[in-house]
This record gives structure tokens, C-alpha cells and sequence, in this order.
């Protein structure tokens, strides 16, 4: 069997409010496509881009004890983490604990304390929901199972900052072809693009929306925001497919932003790759949770002819 | 001769003169702009070590002053004054002074990692940036940035209840920097989404609020947490002979 058949679901807490539509959008594809998910039990925040800034250990204790319910509570071989900062951490408290011995100390010690089994690296893979994906049911037999097709759309796919940076914590990609690149990732590419949507050149797949700092210096990231938005007009796009919940809400808030302070008006709407990908496969928009963007996707589909 | 990064040259500093001739040499106008020569004698010699010894700063000795961190810059794309490796080097030779001239903007790096992607040398200027941004904190040079007043309330609740409700955190984070919270453009964003937003998910929502979030069993943790950070902030401290 597929080792992604089924694998442990890490939602983290933007899932479970701003990116609700993310989460039920994740479940409804999956189901589609007959691949199921365990969320890890009583599960607790990765510490986001907020944690590491008051202590970066402390940051790694977070994600190892996630890690840990997973690996030797749940006997999980694979985790799957849709958004791109429980990913980014998981993957770095991973490469931290197999390469650090103070960052093993601090864990096994607040693990000790905290009554758990303490995260042994290299027990768990962790991966993205694009890997989910990708790698457990792959283009041909996403294709097959099309109901309907995103024939028309054009599509801008941004993948944003955590998903590729920094390099080294990411062994697995820039490994050449069937890998992910750290330089030009395509896997929400090669997914979009499987489901009949038609991808832009895209200059700012990795740019950065400014998410860390979306409140606290708001003006840099509506900036650093409407030039992704900018670019992908200029490219052509009708739609941004996002597979993060800070991006994508850090989009959609900054493109009001922009046009309420800066008076900048932009028409192109977000929407996360799973709920393109649900509408491909013909689950109905409100599964998907495509009423609960600030963006207006449904006019833009049916627009399309899509929906 | 050109001045390369002029913009690092105090304006003061620069002088150009209309009509000049040394030594029978014409020197005068744009293309023989002078720079003032001056003499600095307030060396803080400690100010790597303790860079160094706040998390993130830990790499920052093995610079080699390449620039790849400043060229991939978001920030620095945005506000062409913000200038990682400048600051790497400032830190380095121990010029206080001259670091404090940016001491509002460091905090503003968005950790979007870009520099140590490029970093040839594994510096992690993105960690040094944090550590530059905490030190000047510490020191008492800058209040608390927005970014840190955010990362406390955030790291606040994770700590004490193991996960975070969104609502709670923007409201909060208002109160704690005193902006309104009724700002036309959240105004804008929360109409657009409750246009379509579904009765149920609303209401989720409002119990979300209400009933925080919490992961159970999670008190020992909380405990251990807080004392190991107690612990290390003591020591970054005694670092920076704040004691």
C-alpha cells in the first residue's frame, strides 16, 4: 500500500479558524480521492513564526511533541501538515533534533517534565498536503478521477516563503526530476495543471507576503502584498492558488488593505489549490468552504463556466 | 573616484566643492566629492559577543561582508536603508554608533529567509536580525517593536493553554499597542467575509472566542516551558551585563 494512503493529519490552529475553509477543503479532496487522514490527538500550536522569537527551543519542543503523539502514540510513519508554518517547523524541529545535540537536550527535557515520550528524530515523515497529493495519487490518476475540469482559469500558483526556505531543512527536494524545487516549485503546478487549469509564468511563486509581520507593520506587508497581487495580474491571472493558510489570508486582507489606504484596486481572487482541486473533482463549493474567502471565488468560477 | 554605497555616508560627510584646485590639480565639482575623514574612538569590542549570545546571533562571526543576504532582501527591496550585511559589519568591527542610526528598522525583517537561502557562509542573517532587533531592546536603545509585543501575546497563549485562538490574539495585540480595532479596512475585510460567511461557521466562531482552544494534559508542559525560558532569558541577560 501506498505509505500516504493514509496518513496523520496535523491541522495546526489557523485550520481551525481563519483557514477553516483550508481544512474542510484538505478532508473533502482527500475523500475524493480515497485518501484518508488520522488527525493527531490532542495536538498543540507549532508556535508559528511567533514562538521562535522568544525562544527558538522552545519552538522545537512545540512541533517535537506533535511529532511525538504521532510517531509513538499513533504509530505513524507520515504526517501531513497542510499549512506551510506546522510544516516548516516540523521539518526544521526534524533537522534540528538530528543534527543538534543542545536542541535534543532542551526537548528531552521539557518532554520529560511534561510527561511524554520524548521525539526520537528520524521516526516520523513529515509532509506538505501538495505532497499528500502528489506523491499519493500523482497526475494520472488525479485525471481520471475528474469530474468536471478548471478549463479556462489561469491560474498564478504562489507557494510563498516556508514552504522551500531555508533549504537545508528540506533534504528531500532540489533532488532532481519527480523532486521539488526549492528555486521553481511546481507541485500545486503540475496538480492545477493535471486538473485542466491553465498555469501564468508567475515570477513571485516564492515571494514573501510579509506574513510575520501582517499587524505589526502592516504597511510593509501590504506593500510586499500588492506587488504578488500586481504580478499576478500582469502574468495574466484570473485566480492565485495558495496553499497557506497566512498567505492566503494575508492576500486577501491586503488586497482590501491596499485598496482602502492606498486606494489600489485589484480584481484577482484567491483561492486555496484544494478547493480548485475540489471543484475539479466535483465536490460542491460550500463543502469546500469557497463562500468563507474574503475573495470572491464563486462569481470568478461561474463566471468561468466552471461551477 | 566613485564612492560606492554612498548612501551609507552620512550626507554631512560628503563634501563637493564648486571651484577648487590642490596643488595645481583642479578638484572641484561632482566627480572629486570628498569624503570627511574622521576619527572613531567609541569601539564597543563586546558587541559581537553579545550578539552572539542572543538566539539567532550565534553564526554571525563567520561573515565574509559577501552581501548575498542584502541582494535577496524582501524588506530590503521595500526600504533600500534596510541592510543586513552593513549591520553584520557593524556588529563586527563593534560600531555602536553607526548601528544605532538604524536602531527603529532592524526589527522589521519579515523572516521570510530568503538570506540564509543565499548565505554562502551559513551566517542565518535571518536569526541575526532577530538578535540584533532583541539586543537593542534589552539595551534599552528601542521600546518593544510591535513584532515583539505580537510574539509575546502569541507565545503567551501557546504557553499557557498550548494553542491559540486568532480572535483572541488580534484583540489583544490591539489593546496592547493601543491602535483602535475598528480600522476601515478590518471593518471592510470582516463585511466581506460575513456577506457569505454560514450561520454555523459564525457561531463556531463566537464558542471559539468564548471557550478558548486548549490542548489537554498540557499543564506540566506549560510549567516546563516557562521555566526553561526563565532560565535562558536569565543567562541573555547576564550576557549582556544587564544583571
Amino acid at each position: 500500500m501506498n505509505k500516504y494512503q493514509r496518513v496523520a493529519y496535523y491541522p495546526g490552529c489557523a485550520l481551525e479558524g481563519t483557514g477553516h475553509a483550508y481544512n474542510s477543503s484538505t478532508k473533502a479532496v482527500g475523500k475524493a480521492l480515497g485518501l484518508e487522514l488520522d488527525e493527531v490527538k490532542d495536538w498543540n500550536c507549532c508556535g508559528a513564526m511567533e514562538v521562535k522569537n522568544v525562544d527558538p527551543k522552545v519552538q522545537t519542543y512545540l512541533s517535537s511533541r506533535v511529532m511525538s503523539i504521532a510517531a509513538h502514540e499513533m504509530k505513524a510513519k507520515v504526517v501531513m501538515a497542510p499549512c506551510n508554518g506546522c510544516y516548516h517547523n516540523l521539518k526544521k524541529a526534524e533537522y534540528d533534533l538530528a543534527h543538534d545535540a543542545a536542541s535534543r537536550e532542551t526537548v528531552d527535557r521539557i518532554s520529560k517534565k511534561a510527561g511524554h515520550e520524548t521525539y526520537q528524530a528520524g521516526s516520523l515523515e513529515t509532509i506538505h498536503a501538495l505532497d499528500w497529493i502528489k506523491d499519493g495519487i500523482g497526475e494520472e490518476e488525479l485525471k481520471r478521477r475528474l469530474k468536471g475540469s478548471l478549463k479556462g482559469l489561469k491560474v498564478a500558483n504562489y507557494y510563498g516563503c516556508m514552504y522551500t526556505r531555508p533549504r537545508h531543512i528540506f533534504p528531500e527536494k532540489d533532488r532532481g526530476a519527480g523532486s521539488e524545487s526549492t528555486s521553481q516549485p511546481h507541485f500545486m503546478d503540475d496538480l492545477l495543471a493535471a486538473a485542466g487549469a491553465e498555469n501564468v509564468d508567475f515570477p513571485l511563486k516564492t515571494a514573501c507576503c510579509g506574513g510575520a509581520h501582517t499587524l505589526s507593520d502592516s504597511d510593509t506587508s501590504t506593500k510586499l502584498v500588492l506587488n504578488i497581487l500586481q504580478a499576478a495580474e500582469a502574468a495574466g491571472a484570473d485566480v492565485i492558488a495558495t496553499e497557506c493558510p497566512t498567505c492566503h489570508s494575508g492576500l486577501e486582507m491586503h488586497q482590501v488593505r491596499a485598496e482602502k489606504v492606498l486606494g489600489k484596486k485589484t480584481k484577482v481572487r484567491m483561492l486555496y489549490f484544494t478547493q480548485l482541486l475540489g471543484v475539479a473533482l466535483g465536490v460542491s463549493p460550500r463543502k469546500l468552504g469557497v463562500h468563507e474567502n474574503a475573495s470572491d471565488g464563486i462569481s470568478l468560477l461561474k463566471e468561468k463556466q466552471i461551477l | 573616484m566613485a564612492i560606492h554605497e554612498k548612501s551609507l555616508i552620512r550626507p554631512e560627510n560628503l563634501t563637493t566643492h564648486e571651484n577648487l584646485f590642490v596643488d595645481g590639480v583642479d578638484v572641484s565639482g561632482h566627480w572629486s566629492t570628498f569624503i570627511q575623514s574622521r576619527v572613531v574612538t567609541d569601539y564597543n569590542e563586546s558587541l559581537q559577543d553579545e550578539i552572539a549570545a542572543l538566539p539567532g546571533g550565534e553564526h554571525i562571526h563567520r561573515c565574509w561582508q559577501c552581501g548575498s543576504c542584502t541582494n535577496s532582501c524582501t524588506v530590503n527591496a521595500v526600504n533600500p536603508d534596510f541592510n543586513p550585511r552593513f549591520w553584520i559589519y557593524l556588529i563586527r568591527v563593534g560600531m555602536e554608533s553607526e548601528l544605532l542610526r538604524d536602531k527603529d528598522i532592524i526589527w522589521q525583517c519579515v523572516s521570510c529567509n530568503k538570506c540564509t537561502y543565499a548565505c554562502p557562509r551559513d551566517v542565518f542573517p535571518e536569526g541575526v536580525m532577530k538578535a540584533t532587533a532583541h539586543w537593542l531592546e534589552l539595551k534599552g536603545h528601542t521600546p518593544k517593536s510591535k513584532s515583539t509585543l505580537f510574539d509575546e501575546e502569541f507565545t503567551e497563549q501557546v504557553v499557557a493553554t498550548g494553542k491559540i485562538e486568532e480572535g483572541r490574539i488580534i484583540r489583544n495585540f490591539f489593546a496592547r499597542t493601543d491602535q483602535p480595532l475598528l480600522q476601515d479596512w478590518l471593518v471592510e475585510m470582516a463585511k466581506r467575509i460575513a456577506r457569505r460567511l454560514p450561520f454555523k461557521l459564525g457561531l463556531m466562531m463566537a464558542l471559539a472566542a468564548i471557550f478558548r482552544p486548549k490542548a489537554r494534559k498540557w499543564s506540566d508542559a506549560s510549567a516546563a516551558i516557562s521555566e526553561y525560558v526563565n532560565e535562558q532569558h536569565a543567562k541573555q541577560k547576564k550576557a549582556l551585563s544587564l544583571e
